[in-house]
């Protein structure tokens, strides 16, 4: 398959403080690849890189096939950026906004203005796209520009944190505006915090944590990795919690894990059925009717954590996103993403 | 070329719509200068005393002039700044357009909007009395060095605001550096009352030129002149002095531009 990204060997220095160690990217055109990290792990330093607004200080990349040191101009006909703020110019309306990235793109006024219609009807923002952009919300600003750097088809498109702090619905809307643009043949490259993004949208996820990739592969891959599965038991009343908590311990060598607020009990599941049944059996002994019996695969919020293995700082750097997605350390936050994916035993 | 001037024109065009959105912006580039124009003319004028005729009224006028066009500090780096912060910079450098037409256009936007400044003020002097005496021609003169001083400080401006990065910071700094450039010159006061070192200091003061030089286009009362050089030749020297600083500032602002990063 063709490549429409790859880089080898980025590294950026930022005073005493080392941004990027060494980042290595391999995107196959028409695909989502999604980078995940905490904030701080180089994600935005990786993207300003890609898309010719800061120069490695070692490396090199290519972008649409042009070399992102040697044609830059090239590069620059080839991509779209959309930042981690919505590069919005607030006292121009919507249209204006867009009509303006048209006519520096030398499109012609008339083609300018045509396009500009497209993207709002496109963007669901023609109703609004007579409106100065200051009085548009959240969603609404990331969607005009999302457009906006849509006006010149690019093939290639980086999406710098495209939905942090957006509400849900326009999270998902914001997806399937993304998932548009793949179908019809983009590449994009996607930095988030949020780990179901990665899930819902990416074809292949690279972690990076300190400035290097510390594993990557498909959403399936990572999960697989972190390793397997879980037996959760919810109980209907928390009185029968340390009746479950015992039971579990029993049939695993590891900690069961507790989670009060849902009154779930976890346990990572090592010896396969057996261990289902000899938790079902040591339950019905006890004569405890559990309201859910389960086998979870582990998350990416699991992957996430296990690779990053930094807890508090994840935690932190969700909070100052949403903080939807926040954990207060691995126990939360695998009691908080088993409500995502969940497969009957 | 053709491509940098259409850009820069369609991003003059893009500060033009701003005004046109929020006229409000205009009264308020527009209030102070004439404010500015009354305080000066009449209040101060009237405890003022400036040999020669015209009198105080017709000394002030360039002073304020200029104090406006060094105010172009501020006005161009807090719009670099926004611009900055709110990501339109990194948009337009990703975008394959000329790297100098955002800074062009900022600026050259910026001096369409102090011309308009100037012209209100000019109205508002010729109504409390202010003339000019020299012909149309010396008197378009003496604007245009204002207005290159003026677009000059705009390059200042978008040096300091892409070097600080933060409005509050290039607010506190740009009147730091305004302050003793607009009062330790002779815009407000003649020179000759002040002891011998701080009237030296005033007289080679940049602003203190583009002043002389233009009360000279204008044909206005000068004051008592000193000896030091840029008292003695104000026009060559004021136009020295900014067309130099524009050679500084432009490639540096320039370099600026192309590492720019916002800060947050």
């Amino acid at each position: 398959m063709e490549t429409a990204i790859t880089a080898e060997g980025l590294r950026k220095r930022y005073g005493d403080h080392q941004a990027l160690s060494g980042i290595d990217l391999s995107v196959p055109a028409g695909t989502i690849l999604g980078v995940l990290g905490p904030n701080g792990a180089g994600k935005t330093t990786t993207v300003r890189i890609l898309a010719t607004l800061l120069e490695p200080d070692e490396g090199r990349a290519t972008v649409a096939g042009y070399d992102l040191a040697k044609q830059p101009l090239q590069v620059r006909r080839n991509i779209g950026l959309t930042g981690q703020y919505a590069a919005v110019d607030e006292r121009l309306t919507g249209r204006e906004n867009i009509e303006l990235i048209g006519v520096l793109l030398h499109l012609g006024r008339r083609a300018a203005k045509a396009r500009a219609a497209e993207l709002l009807e496109q963007f669901g923002l023609t109703d609004a796209g007579d409106r100065m952009a200051k009085t548009y919300s959240g969603g609404m600003r990331r969607r005009l520009d999302l457009a906006a750097s849509l006006v010149a088809r690019p093939p290639v498109l980086f999406l710098d944190e495209p939905t942090t702090g957006l509400d849900l619905t326009s999270r998902l809307a914001l997806w399937g505006m993304i998932r548009e643009q793949v179908d019809s043949g983009t590449t994009v490259l996607l930095t988030t915090q949020y780990l179901e993004e990665a899930d819902q949208l990416a074809d292949s996820i690279v972690v990076i944590d300190n400035g290097r990739v510390i594993a990557d592969g498909t959403p399936d891959e990572l999960k697989r990795k972190v390793g397997g599965e879980r037996l959760e038991v919810s109980v209907a009343d928390a009185v029968d919690l340390p009746a479950v908590i015992r039971t579990l311990a029993a049939v695993s060598p590891a900690v069961p894990v507790v989670d009060d607020e849902t009154r779930t009990v976890s346990v990572p599941l090592t010896g396969g059925v057996a261990t289902i049944a000899s938790a079902a059996a040591g339950l019905e002994t006890l004569g405890i009717e559990p309201e859910d019996f389960a086998v979870r695969r582990s998350s990416l919020d699991d992957v996430f954590l296990a690779l990053t293995g930094q807890t508090g700082r994840a935690a932190a750097s969700d909070t100052a996103g949403d903080g939807k997605e926040a954990g207060q350390g691995p126990v939360a936050a695998v009691s908080n993403s088993k409500q995502k994916e969940k497969e009957p035993a | 070329m053709t491509e940098a001037l259409s850009d820069s024109f369609a991003l003059v065009g893009r500060q033009m719509r701003h005004i046109r959105r929020m006229p409000e912006q205009l009264l308020g580039i527009t209030v102070m200068p004439v404010a500015f124009v009354i305080v000066f003319g009449y209040l101060f004028g009237s405890a003022m005393q400036v040999p020669g005729q015209g009198g105080y009224k017709e000394y002030i006028m360039a002073g304020i002039f200029a104090q406006v066009m060094l105010a172009n500090i501020t006005t161009t780096a807090v719009g670099v700044v926004n611009d900055l912060n709110n990501g339109l910079v990194d948009r337009f450098r990703a975008l394959p357009i000329s790297r100098s037409s955002v800074l062009i256009g900022r600026t050259v936007a910026d001096a369409v909007l102090v011309t308009w400044t100037c012209a209100v003020m000019a109205l508002v002097g010729f109504l409390i009395g202010w003339r000019a005496h020299n012909g149309i021609l010396q008197t378009l003169a003496g604007f245009g060095l204002l207005l290159l001083m003026g677009f000059a400080m705009s390059w200042l401006g978008a040096l300091i605001g892409l070097t600080l990065r933060n409005v509050e910071t290039v607010s506190a700094l740009s009147g730091v550096i305004m302050m003793p450039l607009a009062f330790l010159s002779n815009a407000f006061v003649p020179l000759d009352g002040l002891p011998s070192w701080l009237r030296a200091i005033a007289e080679w003061n940049p602003v203190s030129s583009v002043v002389s030089a233009s009360r000279e286009l204008f044909g206005n009362e000068q004051g008592a002149t000193g000896g030091a050089f840029p008292a003695q030749h104000p026009i060559p020297t004021a136009l020295t002095v900014l067309v130099v600083l524009l050679l500084v500032v432009v490639p540096l602002a320039g370099r600026a531009y192309q590492k720019a990063a916002a800060q947050r």
